[in-house]
Order: structure tokens, then C-alpha cells, then sequence
């Protein structure tokens, strides 16, 4: 078995215009960087695009916004861009604003086979609109559905060519559980190694859930907020 | 009358030895730096750490360690890392004993307004709706008033809602509130703060019993 493709260029092949994708990341954290910039020289329009944030004007998503290839953001949070407010604005951008553990929990059960749920989250506010309604234990449950997506593209630390995955620090974020619900999903590692580096016992992603693999290059890894202490 | 470093110390005195805290963005995030002596908490953060720890130091930074403010953190020793379904089922499976969130509103039978404002642009909830929606601990911490002095703890919110019937106790510049079924109960005044000050500020329905007490800092 042998998911390797040879980089972002080769790994986003298939993806066209109006299709959905999901990617990975919080914030700029863990974000798939390189099938960003290849989705970027592509000039695919018309995307949806779920992803917890919409990135910065410069960097991640914006990337994309700034060149109008995004037709619809389904997102929990998406401040910090100028471009996304801009094009919100105007009506030129649709936006699904959903609760981040809605979301989770969404993308999650889309790549397990469960159509829809119920979650507290958002009862009585205006996410409520149109949904069922239904108690449990004496206290009100909104019906979720499910999310997936023609392609996902999750970001990860390492990874092996049957597509196992390990992510590090809080770059894990939402991508092991977009991984599961791509028809394609596409993992960019920074680093690929072996099969058998990685110990079973550790791996985040099980490799069934991956279509494609490559290791991705210059990584940037920008810093929204560097916040740091003085050195006593 | 406390400042936002004032409203964090009163909130950390109700920190209990043992407890999951998840702390929002702005005043909930200075609990951190007070947390009385003796006692061990771990702060989670809805983004996937429990045992978040403080800033780094100037030149450790990390790109793939941030809090859900995507500042830049440290783990303390025997912190976990985690995917966000697995976050928010620690705080939807009410696993987490106490959760801080600021608010722009809070109405007297504790419904919470706190994430968008008709005609500005629209940020999102994040993770605030999910909160709300399951903690059965929540603090709310904020200034009294808003910046042109009009009361924030109202009859009932004006602004699109973030949960409804879910805040239990209000710790603001001016006093500590219980929400109770008849209303915000007054709990503590603020030093210097006298109880007819607490009622010209307070829109809602204002219980006051006996002796208020001054808050200890």
C-alpha cells in the first residue's frame, strides 16, 4: 500500500470548482499550508469551504478569499481578516457560522456514519432557527446534521505511506476529524517516515482514513499572537 | 470599586483544590495568575490542552502550541493534548467543574449575550455557545456597565443571544451577584461600593438581604 503522491500540486488533483472542502487547523495552527498555495495556483472558484477559521488577510484561508475562489465559509470564529469582512459584507461571501463544538462533532460524525445528532449548543439563540427541538433528561437538544466534504485536507507532524498520522502540540485541532470525513482526504506531513517508525500505540489518524500523503516543504508556520513572559 | 485584575483575584477565590477550568478571552484569562496557595487546578482550553501552563519565555515560542486566544502557551507537566470533539465532550459531558466567560450582556434569569452586535461585523461564537450551553458553572465576569454607563445586567438582553437560563453567578467592578429565580442576588459589594451604587447600576431585578458584605481581595 502506497498513498504518496508526489507534493501539494498532484495531491489536489480532482478538486474543481463548487466542490466542498474541509481543512484542517485552529487559527493558523496546524493549517495545511501547501495545498493552500497549490488550491491558490489552481484558480479553482466557487468553493465552500469548512475550516474552524477563515486564516488572516495574508496567510492561510485569505489566501483564498483574496482571490475570490470562496463562495461559502462554514466556520465557528472568523475575525482577524480585514478581506473575509469585506467580501461578508458586500454579500459576495456566504457565511454558516457554527458553534466550534457543533462543528467538531459534525465532521466527526460524518466520517462515522452518523447522519445527525443532538446538542444543547445553541438552543434559544438564532443558530436554533429551523432545527428540531427535542428534550432529553429535561433539557432542550438542537438536531445537528453531519459534515463531509468531496476532499479534506488535514496538516500532521509525521506520517507513513499507508497514511498514518501523528500531529503535534495543539496543531491537532480539527484534523483528525476532518481526516475522517473527506471522500478524498489529503494529509501534508512535515515529515514522512517509514512504516513502522511510527508506534501503533501512538498513532492519532489510522491510516484508513487517508487517500493521499505527501511531506509538504517551507513551512512557515506563522504566530497569530506571540505572547510571551519576560525571562526572570 | 475593583479593576479587571480585582474582578480576576475575587473570581480565583472560588477556585476549589482538584477542579477542570476553562477560562475565556480577556478579564477570565488573569484567573490563571491567582490562584490561591495549597490548591491545584488544571486550566483547559477549548482548542485541545487540559493542563494549559503559562506564556512561554520570549524565544520559546511554539507555532503548534496555542491556547484558543491562538496565543502562544506551555503545558504544564502532566498536561494532554487532544482533537476538539474530544475538547468539547470534556465540556458537553459536563466534565469540567467551572467555566469563565466574559459577557457584553447578562439578564436577570441568567440568559448571556456575549458574541455579536447587530451592524458590526460578525465574528462568531467559537466555542462560547457550547459552553453555556452544558457547563452548570459559570461565572460570568465584566464591568457592570458598558463604556457610555448604561447598566449590563439586565431584564433581558437586547443583543442576539448566546445561551439562555445558564449564568449562576456574575462577578463585576462592583459587586459578586447570585442568579436566582427572583433575580440577581446581591452576594458582595466591591470596596468602597455602597449597596444604593450597585442598585443605580443594576437594570434587572436586584435582590438585596440584610448586611451586603464587603468583598475580601
Amino acid at each position: 500500500m502506497n498513498k504518496i503522491v508526489s507534493g501539494a500540486q498532484e495531491a489536489i488533483r480532482g478538486i474543481e470548482s463548487g466542490m466542498t472542502l474541509m481543512l484542517g487547523g485552529f487559527g493558523l495552527c496546524g493549517i495545511p499550508e501547501n495545498c493552500i498555495s497549490a488550491l491558490v495556483e489552481s484558480g479553482v472558484t466557487e468553493l465552500t469551504c469548512i475550516s474552524n477559521n477563515a486564516g488572516v488577510d495574508d496567510f492561510g484561508l485569505g489566501l483564498l478569499l483574496q482571490k475570490r475562489q470562496i463562495k461559502k465559509m462554514i466556520s465557528s470564529y472568523v475575525g482577524e481578516n480585514d478581506e473575509f469582512e469585506r467580501q461578508m459584507l458586500s454579500g459576495e461571501l456566504e457565511v454558516d457560522l457554527i458553534p466550534q463544538g457543533s462543528l467538531a462533532a459534525r465532521c466527526q460524525a460524518g466520517g462515522s456514519g452518523i447522519p445527525a445528532f443532538y446538542t444543547p449548543a445553541g438552543f434559544g439563540t438564532e443558530v436554533a432557527e429551523g432545527k428540531e427541538v427535542r428534550y432529553f433528561n429535561g433539557k432542550p437538544h438542537l438536531l445537528e446534521h453531519a459534515l463531509t466534504a468531496d476532499f479534506a485536507i488535514v496538516k500532521a507532524w509525521k506520517g507513513d505511506r499507508y497514511g498514518n498520522l501523528l500531529f503535534k502540540g495543539t496543531a491537532r485541532n480539527f484534523n483528525p476529524l476532518m481526516a475522517m470525513a473527506g471522500t478524498i482526504t489529503i494529509a501534508e506531513v512535515e515529515e514522512l517516515v517509514e512504516p513502522g517508525e511510527l508506534d501503533p500505540n501512538t498513532i492519532h489518524t489510522p491510516g484508513i482514513f487517508i487517500q493521499r500523503i505527501f511531506q509538504g516543504k517551507d513551512y512557515e508556520k506563522r504566530i497569530e499572537q506571540k505572547t510571551v513572559r519576560p525571562k526572570a | 470599586m475593583l479593576d479587571k485584575i480585582g474582578i480576576a483575584k475575587r473570581i480565583a477565590q472560588e477556585l476549589q483544590d482538584g477542579w477542570y477550568v476553562n477560562l475565556g478571552i480577556g478579564i477570565p484569562t488573569l484567573i490563571a495568575n491567582y490562584i490561591p496557595k495549597g490548591i491545584s487546578v488544571e486550566f483547559q482550553s477549548e482548542n485541545g490542552i487540559l493542563g494549559m501552563g503559562p506564556f512561554p519565555f520570549e524565544g520559546e515560542e511554539d507555532a503548534d502550541m496555542i491556547n484558543a486566544g491562538k496565543q502562544t502557551i506551555t503545558a504544564m507537566p502532566g498536561a494532554s493534548i487532544f482533537d476538539s470533539a474530544t475538547s468539547f465532550a470534556m465540556i458537553r459531558g459536563q466534565h469540567i467543574q467551572l467555566t469563565v466567560l466574559g459577557a457584553m450582556e447578562v439578564s436577570d434569569n441568567g440568559d448571556i449575550a456575549n458574541w455579536k452586535i447587530p451592524g458590526r461585523m460578525v465574528k462568531g461564537m467559537g466555542g462560547a455557545m457550547d459552553l453555556v450551553a452544558s457547563a452548570d458553572n459559570i461565572i460570568v465576569a465584566m464591568m457592570h456597565t458598558n463604556k457610555k454607563g448604561k447598566s449590563k445586567l439586565l431584564k433581558s438582553c437586547t443583543l442576539p443571544l448566546t445561551g439562555v437560563q445558564c449564568i449562576k453567578k456574575v462577578v463585576t467592578n462592583l459587586a459578586v451577584l447570585d442568579i436566582t429565580p427572583d433575580g440577581f442576588k446581591l452576594i458582595e459589594r466591591a470596596p468602597g461600593v455602597t449597596v444604593e451604587d450597585i442598585k443605580n447600576a443594576t437594570e434587572g431585578r436586584l435582590i438585596i438581604e440584610g448586611d451586603i458584605p464587603e468583598m475580601k481581595i
